[in-house]
């Protein structure tokens, strides 16, 4: 039955894309419906700059569009130009050979990039960029400033802080934090934007030397530190609690803390404008540990290795990386542009790229995607068994470990 | 010798058989043999690598974690078939009987239990998500109210219920299904022979178990059958209530969505492998199809002819 949607699916478009296509004119395909008109605002003054190049945005559904993607590209219809996503998202669809590798001789700006959001975009077995990353999201603990105000309350500096701060809200009457757990991506979200702090850097860096595994006490006792304030201060119930009840709870005001990440602030204004919102990296341990959020990027533009209008469309990409584009994505989509030298004129992008100064990557996206059981899939199904009481921190560290181990080499012993 | 000649007739019965031919070869047939064909290969996202054999086979079934899954999935399966098999065809059969009794306001019953068949799963799913919520569910505030504050549960978060509270929300959606199976098979079953049984009878028990349950054992055939396909392709409502990781830790895992994680990837979590997803869907299918024809034969040698 599955297989015949998608084949219904691939064979329309392929009508679709059957249209006769002019010399220069580009398709680009995305996932990100709701940001059609500003990416129709962006594309206009690209059109005005180099007169003879039209692009054509379309857009898909977001959880089907890998596969629509890389059908499509696997079918030889696919577009031009192409969003596609970071980390193991972007191997699935490089790795089959579809798109062009890019480099600094055909995109010139990429050198000034971050070389983690270039990393992000990156296939491991070759170490060529195939993507123009677009944007990065932050991992951390969203706050409703007028509750914070009306109890007197200030951002934490320490673990006993954040604890304190919580009890005063629980106290008050308000729930301290909105999230709940069952919706399984949320429990990632949830680890990471509350315990990078606690696991620290240095953790983070043997991890990736080799030098220390998911059984390390620093990574252990984060997650038993996490789970001991979801247990006290998350909503009663919150392992039954899905995604969109916990955003509600928040932007109705009913609770005075949000762990997310920066994709949430647009939505929380929408949902009720007259929040104001502030956020602060969760703590350490003691104010002096330093506050880490956790970094990720989202997905960047690619272009179709068989494209007929392959020149067009790195002149397109060109733009895409280009500061002009960069300030408009900012400004128009309230996203923290990947772009070199880009400046926040909202003052709450400002605050995310400010704490981005202080980070380290959303640990199990940024490097455990790339193999089953994938780290996120670990995280997520444990931490809703340490939620319910069913496992340990430490036996986590132990299956975490165990789990990885089947495709992650340094894990092998 | 005749020659073969298309004569208006053939024609006409050519035109009208070949189009749902090619359509039914097209969108079923095909699909099914290319997803036999996927099982075999080894896949790089969407790319086809090389021929494994029974690689991907011997990889779901047997190399952790695959195994674990599938094992979960698979035992969830079982006990979401026993369960309705209890509360939606059973339940059927009682409500089936009472309507065909005609108790009081067995007019309104019958359109009242059929109702919800109508209704979307999507509708269906969201209800029930909202029935269930931990804070302002419909369930946990009636238990505070009545004073059973201690049973109110976070019902989709906890492995204990979760399971058994999307089998509930399905059981009510489709009750209504099996009862109106059941009960045309009842309202066949011929009025002399009624008579006959109240002349030797009045237990209701006698009646059932002697007369009216062999006779709408024809019915009992289609029910068992498609909710027996059903339970083991069971996709919308744990997808919608417990989503596609089967929340909370695979507590909710059921086949179909196993299959789609491993073929289409999951977007919060894991990668796509259309091979290892190919070889699910097959093993699925071959299970399927073969318990079901034997339930089919089986449950045909037990009916009996008027």
């Amino acid at each position: 039955m599955k297989t015949n949607l998608i084949r219904i699916g691939a064979a329309l478009g392929a009508v679709l894309l059957a249209a006769p296509t002019m010399a220069q004119e580009l398709t680009m395909w995305s996932w990100r419906q709701e940001d059609k008109a500003a990416y129709e605002g962006f594309i206009k003054s690209f059109e005005a700059a180099n007169p003879g190049i039209t692009v054509k945005f379309e857009t898909f559904e977001a959880t089907n569009y890998n596969t629509i993607l890389s059908t499509a590209l696997a079918g030889g219809t696919g577009p031009d130009l192409a969003m596609v996503r970071a980390y193991g998202g972007l191997e699935n669809v490089a790795s089959a050979g579809y798109l062009e590798p890019l480099s600094t001789e055909t995109v010139p700006a990429l050198s000034g990039f971050n070389p983690a959001a270039l990393a992000a975009e990156t296939m491991r077995s070759d170490g060529k960029v195939y993507a123009v990353p677009f944007a990065s999201q932050t991992q951390f603990v969203i706050y409703n400033k007028a509750i914070f105000d009306a109890n007197g309350l200030e951002e934490p500096q320490s673990w006993a802080d954040l604890e304190a701060l919580a009890q005063k809200l629980k106290d008050a009457g308000v729930i301290p934090f909105a999230n709940g757990t069952a919706t399984a991506w949320q429990n990632e979200t949830v680890t990471f934007g509350l315990g990078s702090s606690l696991m620290t850097k240095g953790f983070y860096e043997d991890l990736m030397a080799g030098k220390a595994d998911f059984t390390d006490e620093r990574f252990t006792s984060a997650l038993g530190a996490v789970a001991e304030v979801a247990a006290q201060y998350f909503p009663d119930g919150f392992i039954g609690l899905d995604y969109p009840s916990a955003q509600q709870l928040f932007s109705s005001g009913m609770a005075g803390m949000f762990v997310g990440g920066s994709y949430e602030l647009a939505n929380f204004k929408n949902q009720n404008p007259d929040i104001e919102l502030g956020m602060f990296a969760a703590p350490g341990k003691t104010a002096e540990d330093e506050k880490l959020v956790a970094l990720y990027f989202d997905g960047g533009y690619g272009v179709n290795a068989a494209g007929s209008n392959k020149e067009a469309a790195i002149k397109f990409v060109n733009y895409l990386a280009s500061p002009e584009f960069g300030q408009a994505f900012a400004n128009t989509l309230n996203n923290i542009s990947t772009v070199p030298g880009v400046t926040f004129d909202n003052p709450l992008l400002a605050e995310v790229a400010e704490l981005n100064q202080h980070s380290i990557p959303y640990l199990m996206l940024a490097h455990f995607r790339y193999g089953e059981p994938s780290g996120s899939v670990l995280i997520q199904g444990e931490m809703q068994k340490l939620f319910a009481g069913e496992t340990t921190p430490e036996a986590i560290g132990e299956t975490l470990t165990t789990g990885l181990a089947a495709w992650y080499e340094p894990f092998k012993k | 010798m005749p020659k073969l000649r298309m004569t208006g007739r053939g024609l006409w019965i050519t035109a009208l058989i070949v189009p749902p031919l090619a359509f039914v070869a097209l969108f079923v047939v095909y699909p099914i043999i290319s997803a036999f064909a996927y099982a075999f290969f080894d896949w790089q996202g969407l790319k086809r690598g090389a021929f494994v054999g029974l690689d991907n086979f011997h990889t779901v079934l047997f190399v952790e974690p695959y195994r674990s899954w599938t094992l979960n999935a698979f035992k969830n399966n079982i006990i979401v078939f026993f369960a309705l098999m209890v509360l939606q065809n059973g339940l059927g059969f009682i409500l089936a009987y009472a309507l065909w009794r005609e108790l009081p306001g067995a007019r309104f019953h019958r359109i009242a239990v059929f109702l919800p068949v109508v209704l979307s799963t999507i509708i269906v799913a969201y209800l029930f998500k909202l029935f269930y919520h931990p804070l302002f569910g419909v369930v946990n505030i009636t238990l505070r109210n009545v004073g059973l504050g201690w049973m109110a549960q976070p019902w989709l978060g906890q492995s204990g219920t979760a399971l058994w509270s999307i089998i509930a929300a399905q059981a009510w959606h489709m009750v209504g299904f099996p009862t109106l199976v059941f009960l045309a098979g009842m309202q066949r079953i011929p009025g002399e022979i009624l008579d006959a049984v109240r002349m030797e009878t009045e237990s209701e028990w006698v009646k059932i178990s002697k007369i009216v349950w062999p006779l709408v054992a024809p019915s009992a055939t289609i029910v068992f059958t498609l909710l027996f396909v059903g339970a083991f392709n069971w996709f919308e409502l744990p997808y919608i209530m417990g989503g596609l990781d089967g929340s909370p830790f695979g507590s909710t895992d059921v086949l179909g969505l196993y299959f789609y994680r491993t073929a289409f990837g999951n977007v919060s979590a894991g990668q796509q492998d259309f091979g290892l997803g190919s070889a699910l869907a097959v093993l699925i299918f071959l299970f399927i199809a073969v318990i079901a024809s034997v339930i089919t034969v089986r449950l045909r040698a037990r009916e009996i002819q008027i």
